[in-house]
């Protein structure tokens, strides 16, 4: 066998592993542990597909993602295991069927289409037209992007320092 | 370099597996002399000796040390997270051994020359603090949980100032790949004598070097910055439970992302693989001669301020970084890109 194909094999295996290990765990911080272990995993199959940019943003994005999801289960958990936070499941019937829908319409679109191969001839520049495309035909809905980023940052912000200047109003109040 | 391996052994499989292991090998030898080195380094700054008996000067105290290491017995609490305990420190070394994939040691050997260079080594190194956060959790231990809270908050913070004084060098060299952006920096053209360094080719990216070498102290966890292991609050952070070699593999880890940080710190502002002194000494094996000198003089930098200054307050630690670091960083950004418009 080759190496590439041991190499997708493996990494496909980590993947799904880590993402049964995700649903099934009763732990949240397994879970969420798990969720990075299958990101990663993806993220090599986008090696393998020679989309090195987008497997190294998956990282930074997800991976970074996975450690703000990690530290909210650490702070709800933090008697670690003494303090079991149990996750149960609720709705079963109708997420079940709804799941099952899913996947028999994934692997029917998978049999149906003709899959077109393309087997690229050496690894092509993708950052460089990413960055053309990006600054170029699709400067619109970068800079909506960004704008929109600011907000949500902004927003953060001013609800953060204004839950924090009613502490201090209240607490000077009370001296008064 | 690829090439060559594939001529001297029998199949292609096997040349890959011997280029992967070079840094591997490099980083294994690195780890023996720098805590050799932090040790001489830390007694001469307080005017002792240091180890002096096992070898000339206790050279080869490390080696002892290790095999020590290796004797003990590794103990696992009880109440501890299996799993995840005994994963965490081999998870934090292939995070940072991973990120030297795109580290050009010399003009002849980088392990692997893609586009994304340091957008890859940015990414791969958010996994460090991921397992620190992975180790501290498992351990269930206040003192490791605190320490993981910490790293985690210091991490996500220092990597802002990191990522813009990383972005300001790429804007003047124009390419992710840092093969690439060393090549740019070879010749002595400034000023009649002076290498084409980045550092010295405009002088905002002076500024940016500090904002970047303040930063990868933070992200190195090292003083004064070293509030994750500060051992007369927390014992020794997320550590504290590690014992044995699963504790040795941490130390190489943190020794290893050093070298990392100041490696990619050479690359960026002092020429990677160049000569100081244009062609004189040139040449692949010379390159690597002074990449590795520059690097252990930022380590050794590193090492120095670690036993000369006190530790920051957490607070203190985030007011530097938020107050002070960020602005000056987002400023100088637009001062180098104003400056890369007009020159």
């Amino acid at each position: 066998m080759e190496l590439t194909a041991i190499l997708f094999y493996l990494f496909s295996i980590l993947t799904v592993g880590a993402a049964a290990v995700m649903v099934f765990s009763r732990n949240i911080v397994h879970s969420a542990f798990a969720l990075m272990f299958a990101l990663v995993g993806v993220a090599s199959l986008y090696v393998l597909l020679y989309a090195d940019f987008l497997a190294a943003t998956q990282l930074l994005v997800y991976v970074g993602g996975i450690l703000i999801l990690i530290l909210f289960g650490v702070m709800l958990t933090t008697q670690g295991h003494n303090l079991n936070f149990k996750s149960v499941s609720v709705n079963l019937i109708p997420a079940s069927i709804l799941s099952v829908t899913a996947a028999g319409l994934l692997i029917f679109a998978f049999t149906t289409t003709a899959w077109a191969f393309i087997e690229p001839v050496e690894r092509s520049e993708t950052v460089y037209e990413l960055g053309m495309l990006l600054m170029g035909d699709y400067i619109l809905p970068f800079i909506i992007v960004g704008v929109l980023l600011l907000i949500a940052i902004i927003g953060a912000i001013l609800m953060s320092t204004r839950l924090a200047t009613t502490s201090d109003t209240t607490s000077s109040d009370l001296t008064e | 370099m690829i090439e060559f391996l594939e001529n001297i052994t029998p199949s292609t499989t096997m040349a890959l597996v011997i280029h992967a292991m070079i840094p591997l090998g490099l980083i294994l030898v690195y780890a023996l002399f720098a805590i050799w080195m932090e040790r001489k380094v830390a007694a001469h700054v307080q005017d002792r000796l240091g180890p002096m008996r096992v070898g000339w000067h206790g050279w080869a105290q490390t080696i002892a040390d290790m095999l020590k290491l290796l004797q003990k017995e590794d103990i696992i609490p009880t109440d501890a997270s299996r799993f995840l305990f005994r994963f965490a420190p081999f998870l934090i070394f292939v995070a940072s051994y991973a990120a030297f994939a795109v580290i050009p040691f010399s003009s002849g050997y980088i392990g692997s020359s893609i586009n994304i260079g340091v957008f890859y080594l940015l990414a791969i190194t958010s996994l460090l603090t991921l397992s620190v956060i992975m180790a501290a959790w498992a351990s269930n231990n206040k003192w490791s949980l605190l320490g993981g809270m910490r790293s985690a908050a210091q991490m996500v913070s220092y990597e802002v100032p990191t990522i813009m004084s990383v972005l300001s060098v790429i804007v003047v060299a124009g390419s992710l790949n840092l093969m690439t952006v060393t090549e740019m920096q070879s010749g002595n053209e400034i000023l009649g004598f002076l290498p084409n360094w980045l550092i010295f080719q405009n002088p905002f990216l002076l500024v940016a070097f500090v904002i970047f070498f303040v930063s990868i102290l933070a992200e190195s966890h090292r003083v004064p910055f070293d509030l994750p292991e500060s051992e007369s609050e927390l014992v020794a952070g997320y550590q504290t439970e590690y014992s044995g070699m699963r504790w040795g593999i941490f130390m190489l880890a943190e020794y290893a992302d050093m070298l990392l940080l100041s490696l990619l710190g050479v690359v960026l502002f002092f020429g990677g693989w160049n000569s100081p002194f244009g062609t004189f000494m040139d040449g692949p094996v010379w390159g690597f001669f002074w990449f590795m000198l520059k690097g252990m003089l930022l380590v050794f930098v590193m090492m120095w301020i670690r036993w000369t200054l006190p530790r920051y307050r957490v607070d203190q630690l985030m007011r530097i970084c938020w107050n002070i670091l960020i602005p000056a960083s987002f400023v100088n950004f637009v001062l180098i890109a104003l400056w890369e418009m007009i020159f």
